[in-house]
């Protein structure tokens, strides 16, 4: 597979608007604006972490680029195909290759199907298997996930939460694919069973060569799993850097605020460290703030920024950030 | 010296369910002192919020039953009073905060009805009179035009408003005692900040004493000043704040501690995980209840549980094993 300079997926200028309508004839009268122009890429075999508060339009953007939702406009580039224009069977054939794991795992497992039907499913609506090598994948990839195999004839009800999120994991794997949409894959296990999860991610990453989007709100695990992480902020990028640069040295007010948000597991340097404590709450994305959307909270805010639309800039190599006044920091 | 507020001994709250009785809390005891800060760590399901639920008197019964234990408050058994008598003390004298700001909060009734009762109802303040004292506290906890938000249901607040409108009921009859559930959960990281910020100020400023029950170590680390660690309804570790993090000491708080991963790490290791679950216990145990995930489970371990004995002047833990040398404690 040739492709330049190793980008697997290319997202241009992605558009998720969402309609509002009412009154009898069910008229228009405004839009969500979910996901509002994203711009970037994902190369073969990275972990790019999304962050941000609830509502900011993470799993939307992770939904729009598999094609769960049809994008208002914008590109989606995989592999230098292009999804939005795919219809039909060729988008079909396409969605082996990129897969996603759910949040719940409560919700995400159908509670009629055995574990086996679970996972087999995917091979079986692709029509790429016969009954008996289901049955041996099916095996073959409980056993990927640290699973008993005998498991298959089991019901989800019998299983724990994060016995739960294996099986997810398990059935994103059964068709081999290159790209997997993580959203928020552990915010619903306890914190003991997070690191099982997390950890199996990492080996599986290893050893198949998976591309991630890793979705989540828990700053620390996306610092832990990432090598590039973005910010979002009400359906728009703020910044993206790579782990190390973002962590150490944010540009983007936003970034800094929810870095100093997150709690350390340690009373002493918790008490030493500057908490930027943000105002308010998050605007609505039905009528987002003018200008640099963070402007109603930033605590640099002057009086352009109600204006001019902050462009997303690459300010040093490979550090990308929408602030008019991100040198600043430098 | 300050005083002891609370003082609970051997508690012990069961429930019976078609699969057996569980045991949920197994004989605790804990001392609360005036203008002290306790946490109380736990993954779901080790009893955090059952014993707590149990001081006030708030286990549904059946299922649950409060088996055996003293809770003394200013001298007198909360367990052994009428129903009539712990309403008195529940609301105005120890309040809580619970985990989801949405379910507690009644949503056909208005935030200044729901407000206003607890005034009433415990204060005997005349229906004017609280709702003058409503608005005092909705500004005290930072909510913008108190006086009009007083008129609006719940569904209008944001959930980190509505937690803050928990906390200004809760606070609403000056408690000596705040219980806080996992207050912070269901919030955004930025969120959490501003809400933990807030519990901290008025705690200063009202000088109350707190418990709050969290999973999440980090949280606790920026509040407490005494923690206590819970695993499978027993206490396992207790220590004050600054030593539980600096050296923890029962196998279990190691691991937890070890498989959280933090936003100021530098290299990139693998999670520390605790193979296996948490348990749920149908009887009460002859083995140390974490022996099946424990690293460094000895032949003793399986023999007996442990009790939490002393190890340095205010640091107790139930562990039969010195991890340090693998071998025996005593």
């Amino acid at each position: 597979m040739s492709l330049e300079n190793n980008v697997l997926l290319r997202v241009e200028d992605l558009v998720m608007h969402f309609p509002i309508y009412r009154g009898v004839i069910r008229r228009q009268v405004g839009a969500v604006h979910a996901v509002d122009g994203i711009s970037f890429s994902v190369k073969c075999g990275e972990t790019l972490g999304l962050v941000g508060e609830s509502g900011c339009g993470k799993t939307t953007t992770g939904r729009a680029i598999l094609q769960l939702y049809k994008p208002t406009s914008g590109r989606v580039y995989y592999e230098d195909i292009d999804l939005v224009s795919l219809k039909g069977e060729e988008l079909r054939r396409m969605r082996r290759k990129m897969q996603m794991i759910f949040q719940d795992p409560y919700a995400s497992l159908n509670p009629r199907m055995t574990v086996g039907e679970i996972i087999g499913e995917p091979l079986m609506v692709h029509n790429v298997a016969t009954v008996k090598e289901i049955q041996e994948r099916v095996e073959h990839l409980l056993n990927l996930v640290k699973l008993n195999p005998s498991f298959a004839s089991r019901y989800p009800h019998e299983f724990s939460g994060g016995q739960r999120q294996r099986i997810g994991v398990a059935r994103s794997l059964a068709l081999q694919p290159s790209f997997i949409v993580c959203d928020e894959p552990i915010s619903a296990l306890d914190v003991s069973i997070q690191a099982q999860v997390v950890n199996l991610l990492e080996e599986l990453q290893e050893q198949f060569n998976l591309t991630y989007l890793f979705i989540a709100h828990d700053l620390s695990m996306v610092r832990h799993i990432s090598d590039r992480v973005v910010v979002m902020y009400l359906g728009v990028f703020v910044e993206l850097a790579d782990r190390d640069e973002l962590y150490h040295a944010p540009l983007h007010p936003y970034t800094q605020a929810l870095l100093s948000a997150v709690p350390v597991p340690d009373p002493v340097i918790d008490s030493k460290r500057k908490r930027i404590i943000l105002q308010g709450d998050v605007p609505s994305p039905v009528n987002p703030p003018s200008g640099c959307r963070f402007h109603t909270r930033c605590s640099i805010a002057e009086a352009n920024c109600a204006q001019v639309i902050p462009e997303f800039r690459e300010i040093e190599s490979g550090h990308f950030v929408a602030c008019h006044f991100a040198e600043r920091f430098m | 010296m300050p005083d002891i507020m609370l003082d609970v001994q051997g508690l012990e709250t069961q429930f019976k369910t078609p699969d057996g009785i569980v045991y949920a809390v197994n004989g605790v005891s804990f001392k609360l002192d005036e203008r002290e800060t306790l946490g109380v760590v736990g993954e779901s399901g080790c009893g955090k919020s059952v014993t707590m639920l149990s001081v006030l008197g708030l286990i549904p019964s059946p299922p649950g039953k409060v088996a055996d234990g003293k809770a003394f408050f200013f001298g007198e058994d909360l367990l052994k009073m009428t129903t009539e008598e712990i309403r008195h003390v529940r609301g105005a004298q120890i309040s809580m905060v619970f985990q989801d700001p949405m379910t507690s909060l009644n949503p056909v009734l208005t935030i200044g009805r729901q407000l206003t009762e607890p005034l009433i109802l415990h204060l005997g303040m005349s229906k004017k009179q609280a709702e003058t004292r409503a608005v005092e506290l909705l500004e005290m906890v930072g909510i913008p035009s108190a006086k009009e938000r007083l008129k609006d249901y719940p569904h209008q607040y944001s959930g980190g408003m509505r937690q803050r409108v928990m906390i200004a009921m809760a606070l609403s009859c000056n408690p000596q005692i705040l219980i806080a559930d996992e207050p912070t959960t269901a919030l955004d990281v930025t969120i959490q900040a501003q809400i933990v910020d807030l519990v901290k100020r008025l705690r200063d400023e009202l000088g109350m004493a707190i418990i709050w029950i969290t999973h999440d170590l980090g949280v606790v680390a920026g509040i407490a000043q005494r923690v206590i660690v819970m695993y499978g309804g027993y206490f396992i570790e207790e220590a004050p704040v600054k030593e539980l993090y600096a050296y923890p000491t029962h196998p279990y708080t190691i691991s937890l501690l070890g498989s959280l991963p933090r936003v100021d790490e530098n290299e990139h290791q693998r999670l520390c995980t605790i193979e296996g679950l948490p348990p749920v216990l149908y009887s009460k145990p002859n083995a140390c209840p974490f022996a099946p995930r424990c690293k460094w489970a000895i032949e003793q371990c399986w023999n007996e549980n442990p009790k939490l004995e002393q190890v340095s002047s205010d640091h107790r833990v139930a562990c039969w094993v010195d991890t340090k040398t693998r071998g025996s404690r005593s």
